[in-house]
């Protein structure tokens, strides 16, 4: 026991903070990253039980995200496949697909804005990397994709749509998840700060849903072809939607997908370096 | 808001709320406080309501981090600020226990012992696998307590919170404690019970208005604070 005890002693860990400057926000940012997803066993569990606990004594379970969007995706498909004068065989595995894609990114970033201040308790009671809380709001997200994908897969095969070059989907995959991450530092931090970005973002998030080419296809724009290259939502959703869907990726969406992810995860490093430490404070 | 604050704070001395040079109100809450703590030693925090006891934990604890000054700790820290506890109230107490674990990045079996050692301090039985809402405040606390004491800390923060536990878990709770202290550990606790100070710690920092008032051995200064 005592030999165990000094060799613990030896690297035992060393708390030392005090105000700091530039280069030393930064590294400690760094370093919460770092600790964060070294526990990321410990941010997956907690996203998993968000999950569980948000379906605990119901007979489905999560599986009622596959049914809600099941039943969405057939009574919208429908409908407007008649609005747009399409034939449902071609819509249908579009809507679905996009339907699905976008519920992940507008639900993270709705709760990215309250990633920090909701778990005020948590921040208040230890010391933790606030990366955890990041890790574990995506963990819960990407759980319920998997679930909705379901409908996507049943789509798929009903209609007989064979992806194309579906290889390209993982760096579309990895810039998502480092995307994601960048919302959750910048929004999360804001809207514990500022408590009225949460209203404000999902009114945006609405708007952006109407704009953006998720029910309607992208070639109806006609002239308005390079303006939608604008909205930052667009590029994204079409480097993921249209390998799945099996057709040709334009090649400036890629470029403006990077540009638009790049200028995020500036903004992200910035704000989270700069506040990280106040983040106690607000919440 | 901030500017009905601020008109408050002009013109008046020693007031805790200070406007800066944007005109932005903050509140000093600890001021020029210094100590340093062996290994071994048992601090206790003594003061009224707002003179910044628990401030001084959460910053000890490295959750608020320090505007100025500086805070070194060596050693794991173990913390019991919060009345909750940093525990999930709707999760079971096997799951917040196992969580805990993950996050020390415990084994499989280190797990398991600390399950078994939890679950045999805190005598909750059956209820270790039930979600913690459906716990009495004392179950609450000889879980967290047990679960904060299991993984051993070298350096324990507790606030007053722990009063909640009956009679018979104060004295088994300080058997425990001893056994942690004894491995030479610091244990700072903050509380408004002079006899729990006495029982407690040997040493007390007395905090007024965010300084320290008087800092020696504990009959010394809750003498002073009792008289005063």
């Amino acid at each position: 026991m005592n030999t165990l005890n000094a060799e613990t002693r030896r690297k035992e860990p060393l708390l030392d903070l005090s105000p700091l400057d530039g280069s030393g926000r930064l590294k400690a940012a760094a370093a919460d990253l770092r600790d964060g997803l070294r526990l990321l066993p410990l941010a997956m569990t907690l996203g998993w039980l968000d999950i569980k606990m948000r379906y605990r004594g119901s007979m489905l379970g999560p599986f009622w995200l596959t049914i809600t969007t099941a039943v969405m995706v057939a009574a919208l498909g429908v409908l407007y496949a008649e609005l747009f004068n399409m034939v449902l065989r071609d819509y249908l595995p579009f809507l679905a697909l996009s339907l699905v894609l976008w519920g992940y990114i507008s639900t993270l970033i709705s709760e990215s804005t309250v990633v920090f201040s909701q778990e005020s308790r948590m921040i208040q009671a230890a010391r933790m990397p606030f990366t955890v809380f990041a890790c574990q709001a995506i963990t819960r997200n990407l759980l319920v994709l998997l679930h909705n994908a379901v409908v996507v897969l049943a789509v798929f095969l009903i209609f007989g749509v064979t992806p194309y070059h579906v290889w390209l989907i993982l760096p579309a995959l990895g810039l998502w998840i480092v995307d994601s991450f960048a919302v959750m530092f910048c929004l999360g931090l804001l809207g514990a700060r500022f408590r009225d970005i949460p209203p404000i973002v999902t009114s945006l998030l609405q708007v952006f849903f109407f704009i953006t080419p998720i029910i309607w296809r992208p070639e109806l724009v006609g002239t308005l072809q390079h303006w939608i290259l604008l909205d930052p939502f667009y590029p994204l959703l079409a480097i993921m939607r249209t390998p799945l869907l099996g057709e040709p990726l334009p090649g400036a969406l890629w470029g403006m997908a990077l540009a638009h992810s790049a200028v995020l995860i500036a903004l992200a490093v910035l704000v989270f370096t700069r506040f990280r430490a106040r983040i106690a404070y607000w919440v | 808001m901030a500017q009905a604050l601020a008109n408050r704070t002009v013109n008046r001395a020693g007031s805790a709320l200070i406007e800066d040079a944007r005109h932005r109100v903050t509140v000093d809450v600890l001021r020029e406080i210094s100590f340093s703590l062996q290994s071994g030693e048992r601090l206790g925090l003594i003061g009224g309501n707002g003179a910044g006891k628990t401030t001084l934990l959460r910053a000890l604890a490295g959750i608020y981090e320090p505007v100025s000054g500086r805070v070194r700790v060596r050693g794991v820290i173990g913390t019991l600020l919060d009345t909750q506890l940093g525990m999930n109230m709707e999760l079971t107490g096997i799951e917040n226990v196992r969580l805990r674990c993950l996050f020390h990045g415990m084994s499989k079996s280190a797990t398991q012992s600390v399950l078994d050692n939890v679950a045999e301090f805190a005598e909750l039985g059956d209820f270790i696998s039930l979600p913690v809402k459906t716990y009495s405040s004392g179950m609450l606390v000889r879980l967290a307590f047990g679960l904060a004491t299991a993984i051993t800390p070298d350096v324990l923060l507790m606030d007053e919170w722990f009063m909640a536990g009956d009679i018979t878990f104060l004295a088994k709770a300080r058997a425990r404690l001893e056994t942690l202290v004894q491995e030479s550990d610091a244990l700072i606790m903050s509380s408004h019970q002079p006899d729990v100070m006495r029982q407690w710690c040997t040493r007390l920092i007395w905090l007024e208005n965010g300084s320290i008032r008087q800092d020696g051995p504990t009959d010394e200064v809750l003498d002073t604070y009792l008289a005063a």
